[in-house]
This record gives structure tokens, sequence and C-alpha cells, in this order.
């Protein structure tokens, strides 16, 4: 299992976009992409009723390359991450994963009646971890997102953005090599967000995932990605690409990041006026 | 901590992991208020004085009436006529006899119907068809009084333990079969959800996602399951006096006969203690475990959390 080797040395200079995969591959065919979305459509419903959400999508995710999706209301963010975690099927075209999938939400969802350690505990389960390593395991898994002194407490007992830490370890308990994010942040305060933006930046590196984070904010996507994909709305298409070449530790506030924050955000809008009527 | 520092400490740039570990332990104090707990004798008298004071009301209402005259004393006799009646009744061995037999009916009433209960409900939860063709006669069942069935118990089983069991699981095995379907039903999808990406399917999500998650719900069914049960039992036990035997309801019933009040109102009391006895050590003290477990009920607000979970339900508890 690697990503519970603490030996491995974290990536010192993250890979801007375009050249991941050669920075972390991890002894695989370098140049086979994590994540591949071929042609993908997706129709809900039938007939002249049915509701296209997805118009041919088509996006590589480079291994440990960590892609940020923007979009406005209706562009089938959700949508395409549920393909890709396999909780549902394209009506055409392909989706390529290669490694094991990880899902986090907006809401941590953490089941209430099990403590932080039991949550992370129960993807060791579903693993077939045997029973006797699942709490060390889970306690190590915590000490990543620097939960361990809070391993007994159950979610109610904990913050918002704590429980979103808990939610993240359960996700590294999968075992997974590329983690999906659906707005995770969205219902935390701003400093929280802002703290774990560093987090979720350093434990993607130290675990060489490959991440796909959905959001509503620019910002966020322009202090996160390597990558922006604009998708537009209704149906869902790439509407436009963004490489993000900016050095990290980034900083939110930073020049850089405001600057192709605000170029994704000249064309959001435009997507935006388009539906206007 | 507040905005400024943050930025300050990390305007560093290269400043490293030890700062991001220093910020996430101050936001992890700031956000997590300890509630001190209070010592136990408090909180014991904090919750046994307002049911010590409500038993004082009732108790000096009653006795104001009996002092205005309002019926004869041999009607109405006084709570102390009563108390003593009472206190005497607890040293005879046809008291406890009395309450054993009833004991038995209602644990084996309330046995059986966890069984036929459960296996309806979980039924029902499985397949569609069942729900359409079922769902709704369950409820409909749950709002009969379960007296309207003892006449044909009666003829069903005669004067016998089987009549009145008959009743006791048609009033119970509703409400729990309906808990167990309002708890399946009230699983968050987003749980299931969960349950899924992790890998759990069919037992595996049953077991570790659905029913832990239906719990509270299901414990309400089974708690209004044994209200009915003994409510039905008290009824059964009027109507369907088997010759030979004693019991709560055959108690009452021989007291009116005998037109002996304070005996009738000191059963009365027996069986009204009894049922919060065992609502509220038996079924309050699990549902509270549970639902601390799950942050739904806190030591000091303890009302909001159950007001929800019991409306889930339909409202058949309060249709009599």
């Amino acid at each position: 299992m690697t990503i519970l080797d603490p030996h491995l040395d974290p990536p010192l200079e993250p890979a801007a976009a375009g050249d991941a995969a050669t920075d972390h591959g991890r002894g695989v065919a370098a140049s086979a992409p994590a994540v591949r979305i071929a042609d993908v459509s997706k129709r809900f419903g039938s007939g002249p009723s049915a509701v296209l959400a997805l118009d041919r999508v088509s996006l590589d995710v480079e291994r440990g390359e960590f892609l940020c999706i923007v979009g406005a209301s209706g562009c089938g963010k959700s949508t395409l991450l549920n393909l890709v975690a396999g909780l549902d099927a394209p009506s055409a075209g392909t989706v390529d994963v290669q490694g094991r999938v990880a899902l986090m939400f907006q809401e941590a969802a953490l089941l209430p009646w099990r403590t932080a350690a039991q949550n992370v505990e129960l993807a060791l389960k579903f693993r077939k971890v045997p029973r006797a390593e699942r709490r060390a395991q889970a306690l190590e898994l915590l000490s990543l997102v620097r939960l361990q002194d809070f391993a007994d407490k159950r979610p109610h007992e904990l913050s918002g953005g704590m429980r979103q830490r808990v939610a993240l370890a359960r996700a590294l308990g999968q075992g997974a090599d590329v983690l999906l994010m659906d707005e995770p942040f969205g219902a935390l305060d701003a400093i929280t967000r802002d703290v774990l933006h560093d987090e979720v930046e350093r434990v993607a590196a130290e675990q060489q995932l490959t991440t796909i984070f959905v959001t509503h904010n620019v910002r966020e996507a322009a202090r996160l990605g390597d990558r922006i994909v604009l998708l537009s709305s209704r149906p869902g298409r790439v509407a436009a690409e963004f490489g993000v070449p900016v050095e990290r530790p980034r900083r939110i506030e930073s020049p850089e990041v405001s600057s192709i924050a605000a170029d994704v955000t000249v064309r959001l809008r435009e997507e935006v006026r388009r539906h206007a009527g | 901590m507040p905005a400024d520092t943050v930025r300050d400490v990390r305007s560093g740039g290269h400043g490293g992991h030890d700062e991001l570990d220093q910020e996430l332990a101050g936001l992890d104090h700031l956000d997590l208020h300890e509630a001190a707990r209070r010592p136990l004798g408090l909180r014991v008298w904090s919750a046994l004085w307002p049911k010590l004071f409500a038993i004082g009301l009732v108790l000096a209402i009653w006795q104001f009436i009996v002092w205005r005259e309002w019926k004869p004393r041999f009607v109405l006799p006084s709570p102390a006529d009563v108390g003593s009646v009472l206190w005497d009744d607890l040293f005879t061995a046809e008291l406890w006899r009395a309450v054993g037999h009833t004991m038995r009916r209602a644990l084996t009433g309330f046995a059986l119907s966890l069984v036929i209960g459960g296996v309806i409900g979980i039924a029902v939860t499985r397949s569609k068809v069942l729900r359409v063709a079922v769902g709704s006669m369950i409820t409909g069942l749950q709002t009969m009084p379960s007296i309207a069935w003892f006449p044909l118990a009666i003829l069903l089983f005669k004067i016998s333990e089987e009549a009145i069991l008959f009743v006791v699981v048609l009033g119970a095995a509703p409400s729990i079969a309906n808990g167990i379907i309002a708890g399946v039903d009230s699983v968050p999808p987003i749980l299931r959800r969960v349950g899924h990406t992790l890998g759990a399917r069919g037992l595996g999500l049953y077991r570790d996602v659905v029913i832990p998650a239906a719990m509270p719900t299901v414990l309400t069914g089974l708690k209004q399951g044994w209200a009915f049960s003994w409510r039905s039992l008290m009824a059964g036990e009027l109507l369907v006096l088997i010759p030979g035997t004693t019991s709560l309801g055959a108690r009452l019933q021989f007291a009116r006969e005998f037109s002996d009040a304070e005996g009738l109102i000191a059963s009365m009391v027996v069986i009204f203690v009894i049922g919060v006895l065992v609502d509220s050590l038996v079924f309050g003290q699990i549902e509270r475990r549970v639902l601390a477990k799950r942050g739904l009920r806190t030591e000091a607000s303890n009302a909001p959390a159950t007001v929800l979970r019991r409306r889930d339900l339909v409202g058949a508890a309060f249709a009599r």
C-alpha cells in the first residue's frame, strides 16, 4: 500500500499543467492517463422529456494531476464525477480509470454512530483489511490529516472542517489513487477553507493522488488546480481549459492566483450570459 | 486565531508543514467547546424534581376533590386510603402472582409481535409490490382500536390465553413493522451513497449502514409497539377472564364487582407504574444511548430530536 508508506518523498516541485505524468509516475506506463473520459454523453430520461446532462465530453487527467472543474449550475459536474466513480454509466462514450476511486461530497457524510476512527475503519473493512490491523491503520490515516487526537470523537463532536478531514482520511483508507471531490469545502467558513486548501494540497502531493475537484468557486480552483476545466451548462460541454502555471505553495490572495481566477471568471460569465434567453 | 495571523504566519511562502499543523490545531481547538458535565447528583435531581412535582400536583388535586365531597368516599377514596391498600397489597402473594401472570402475557405478546412485525416490516422495505399491497393496510391496522378485535378473537379462540395473545399481537405488530419501514425510509440517501462508494453491497450495506442508520426510528416503533401491546393486554384481561387465573386486569374487574374502590385504584396505580417503568427504564435507556451516540440528543436539550423522529412515524399513537 503506497499511501501508508511514510518514506515516499513528496514531489518537491508539484508539476505544472501538462507534464504531471512524468513527474510522479509509479512505474506504470507513465503516459497512460489516470482518468480518460472519451466522448462521453449522459442523458437522463427518455423520449422528448429527456435531458442531456453531458454532451461529448472528453478529458484526460494525468497521474498525480490536480484538476479543477468549474461551471455554473446545470453543467453536469456532479454527473461527471458519478460517471468517473462508477456510480452511473454513460449513455455514450467511455470512462477509463486507472486505480481505485474515492468520492468526497459537500457533506462529510460520516456515519454518525461511528467514531472518527471507526468511520475510517469501515473503509478498510470493505477493502478486506484484516480486523486486527484496522485500528492501527485508521489511526495512521487520521494522523495524516492531523486528527490522531480526535480518533474517538463522534462526528457530531467535530467541526465541519474536521469532519471533512475525517472524510479525506476515509477516502485514503479506501486506498484511493483517484480522489473525486464534489464541492467539498462549500459549506465551510473562509478561514477553515483556506487552511484545508493547504491540507488537501499537501495530502494529495504526499499520497500522489490524482484529484478531480469540482467547485463553484473560481478562486478556489485557481488556488488548487494544476489545470482548470470550464464546463458549459445545459448540456455540459468542455467550454475552455486553463493551465495554472503558479508555483506552489500558493496563496489564495496572491496576485497570480487572482489574475487566473479573473480570466476564468470572464469566460464563465460569457457562458452564463449565453443562457439569458 | 484571527484571519490576519493566518496570513502573517504563511506569508513566508515556504513556511512548510509545521505552520499548517499549528493552524489546523488552532482551528480544531477553537471549534471544539467541550461542555462540562454537571455532577451526577445535580443531574439526577434536575431530572427528578419536575416528575415529583407533577405527581404531587396530581395527588393534591385528587385530595382536593375528595375534600369537596364531590362523590361519596366509598366511590372516590382519598389518596391516603388508596396508598395504604396498595402498601398492604405489596406484601401479598396475590398481587405478585397477578403481576407475574400479566407480565408473562405481555412479554410473550411483545416477543411474538417483534417477530411478526419484524418479518413484515423487513419484507415491505425489500419489495415495492409488497409496499403498495400492504403498506397502507399496516397503517390502517395500527389505527384500529384493538378492543374491536376481541369479539372476533373470542369467537375464534374462546375464552383463552390465545384470544388475548391474538389481540396483543394485532395491537403491537403493526407499530413495530411501521417503525422498521419508516426507519429504513428515513436513512439519508447520502449515507447509502457513501456505503456504495466504500464498496458495501447487499448484506454488508444493510449491516453497516442501513440498520444502524434506521435504529432510532425503529426503536421509536418498538416503544410504540410496547405501549399498544400493554393497552391491548389490559383490555383483554378485562374482557377475557379465564377462570382460575389472576391478572392485573382481572383484579380491576373483581374490584369493581365488589365495589372495592381502593383496591381498584390501587391496581390502576400498579398498571400505570409498570407501563412507565418499562417505557422509561427499558426503552428510554436504550433510546437515550442510541440517540446520544448519534448526537441527536444531548443531556441539556432532549426534546427536539425525539420529536422530529416521532414525526417520522405515522402518528397512529394519537389516533385513538
